[in-house]
């Protein structure tokens, strides 16, 4: 790689969630903000040890499930009271007991359709290209390895001085990811 | 293995690390040549598909006068079928999502396989409803939308609570499964040499990459899922039973309909799970990985669940004793002792009786007594929709207006197709996906804890 090439950032490569878990946290200490953590399955204490800690998903699954429900019991009430009215064994028009079920249902699926569409939109997927996976042994992050990755965007974030910073922790290899 | 005893057994047999893990369940897909049984039993099973295909042909063709319906009996095979493929699917959403909650370990590896399971017997039910309407190319006006006719569906009914009810559970199961496969996929993605393989399994996986802020969110994403089919999961045959309980004819309206029904759900659906995990884990080696102690839970779960659908029974039969009402009461003697009792007591001995053995270490130790209850109880659980659907409806108040039911081949024809549609599924499925979840296996190793103090949290 040459010295002209835009830098995605720098990447640390270990072998277990600890030395992953430490480094993040060195990283966050030294004042890093800009990085991701990359590991073979979840890790929340990386997440964490990162600086993110709080996820919009479970917010936006609750918006989704109460429009899913207003839909619901709206569309029923509507249908019954006014676009055909249906006399059923001289129950009243808005009899709510038997709307329920569906009202229940459209929450439900509201819900489900938010909380994966609103997780899969924050986390930016489906995203074909990424410049981590410029990265030669980058693989390894969906099988037994764990990655961290200082960004260049960071304001810290100079070239041999995150080098050197990232070799000091228990990495394996230190390598830089174009662009 | 099979020589430890409950309670030894563990999850996931020790000595395994993140390598081998991913490399045992990627081979199976990836690097396994295709053996000959799998192709004799897929052809096998791809033929029986084309026998529904033939018989729902030539259904279109001639309508549903093909099948043994009646005027009594307007319900016959294909909403027994529908019940019963409906209710198999239910063990794979309790165990993904039911036992997700409950922070049971055992789940991570027979999860990803019991959701497919799910996601094939649901389209095998979502079969019965389409087809039994006589007219299925207007099977849309179910939905509500507007049209030119100006007419709607008719909210209080069932019928359409279980159009929402079971059109619901298919899609959260779809996604479910689906959001669950997307990290396994792209170990597939970075594992696989075939080009196309790459690139299919590639797209697939949506450009996954491991980041930590997208994990926090997928798992948020998964546990709200699993939080929110829980209850759909129980609601599902709740509305299912409905279509019975909420009529007045006599062996249906009853209130532990709902109960008895999720119960028998999840006791037919764990008996396919077995049926289909103990092939399985023998075929493909995976014994290290789906345990003993897989098996013995999930007999235990039949066995509780079985004698929870027990009590339906005997509730059943005091309250149409005890009710006073004599046309309940009628229903009771006509399923003991009708024309029809054959299928009652082949059902006490199938769901009932039988099924004690599993009381016996020994039988849930042993893979083929297992196997063999399992299909007992597949059978009894079918049988016992059969009893409430047919001996209910062959006689009931005015004895001028009974009548007898006969299944026709057409109706057996498109049963057992449903049968090859779920098993050639599931023979595709092993091959092309990976079967159990391989990232959340990856979980239950020691080596995957953030132990070291330096790394937890402060």
């Amino acid at each position: 790689m040459t010295d002209s090439t835009i830098l995605h950032g720098v990447v640390a490569e270990y072998v277990t969630p600890d030395a992953l878990v430490a480094a993040c946290k060195q990283a966050r200490k030294a004042g890093y903000r800009r990085m991701d953590a990359y590991s073979p399955f979840p890790l929340e204490e990386a997440a964490d040890a990162i600086g993110f800690e709080k996820t919009q998903v479970p917010l936006l699954t609750l918006i989704g499930g109460i429009l899913g429900g207003l839909t619901g019991y709206g569309l029923q009430y509507w249908v019954n009271l006014s676009a055909y009215p249906l006399n059923i064994g001289g129950r009243p028009l808005h009899s709510w007991p038997s709307f329920i079920i569906i009202t229940f249902e459209m929450t439900i699926l509201f819900a489900g359709i938010t909380a994966v569409v609103g997780m899969l939109t924050l986390n930016g997927l489906p995203q074909p290209y990424h410049p981590i996976f410029n990265h030669p042994r980058f693989t390894a992050a969906s099988r037994d390895r764990f990655f961290l990755c200082i960004e260049a965007t960071d304001d810290h974030f100079d070239r041999a001085e995150t080098r050197r910073f990232l070799e000091a922790t228990d990495a394996v290899d230190v390598a830089e990811v174009a662009d | 293995m099979e020589r430890l005893l409950p309670g030894q057994a563990p999850v996931l047999t020790p000595g395994h690390t993140l390598e081998t893990i991913t490399d045992k369940i990627v081979s199976i897909v990836l690097r396994r040549p295709v053996t000959l049984g799998w192709v004799g039993g897929f052809v096998f099973f791809f033929g029986l598909m084309n026998v529904l295909l033939f018989a729902m042909a030539y259904l279109f063709f001639r309508g549903v006068g093909i099948w043994g319906i009646n005027v009594p009996v307007g319900w016959g095979f294909a909403i027994v079928n529908f019940v019963w493929w409906v209710g198999i699917g239910h063990a794979g959403t309790l165990i993904s999502a039911i036992l997700l909650l409950l922070k049971q370990g055992w789940r991570n590896s027979i999860n990803r396989f019991a959701e497919a399971m799910t996601l094939f017997a649901v389209a095998c039910a979502g079969v019965f409803p389409l087809i039994h309407t006589g007219r299925p190319w207007l099977a849309y006006w179910l939905f509500p939308y507007p049209n030119t006719m100006g007419v709607w569906p008719q909210f209080r009914s069932p019928l359409l609570w279980d159009v929402f009810a079971v059109s619901t559970y298919a899609t959260i199961s779809a996604l479910f499964w689906f959001v669950g496969l997307i990290p396994d996929l792209a170990t597939f993605r970075d594992t696989a040499q075939n080009p196309v393989a790459k690139k299919i399994y590639g797209l697939l996986a949506l450009g996954w990459r491991g980041s930590a802020r997208h994990w926090k969110r997928y798992e948020s994403a998964y546990l709200l899922l699993a939080g929110l089919a829980t209850p759909l999961v129980l609601s599902v045959h709740t509305v299912v039973s409905f279509d019975f309980a909420i009529s007045i004819v006599p062996g249906w309206h009853t209130t532990v309909f709902p109960p008895y029904f999720v119960a028998g759900a999840i006791y037919s659906g764990f008996a396919m799970v077995l049926v289909l995990a103990i092939p399985i884990r023998k075929f493909y080696g995976v014994q290290d990985m789906m345990t003993m102690r897989h098996l013995d839970n999930a007999a235990k779960v039949m066995l509780g669940t079985g004698l929870i659908v027990a009590y339906g029974y005997s509730m059943e039969a005091f309250y149409a004793y005890y009710s006073g009402n004599i046309y309940e009461f009628f229903v009771l003697k006509n399923r003991m002792l009708g024309p029809l009792a054959w299928s009652y007591w082949c059902l006490i001995l199938f769901n009932v009786l039988i099924p004690q053995l599993l009381w016996i270490r020994k039988v849930r130790q042993n893979t083929l007594a297992l196997f063999c209850t399992s299909l007992v109880v597949l059978l009894g659980m079918w049988l016992e929709r059969f009893v409430i659907v047919v001996t209910s409806l062959h006689r009931d108040f005015l004895p001028s207006s009974w009548g007898m039911y006969t299944a026709t081949r057409w109706d057996y024809a498109i049963y057992v197709g449903t049968l090859g549609l779920f098993f050639c599924a599931m023979f595709l499925f092993v091959r092309l996906m990976p079967m159990i979840t391989i990232f959340e296996m990856r979980m239950l190793l020691p080596q995957s804890r953030v132990t070291s103090s330096e790394a937890a949290h402060d």
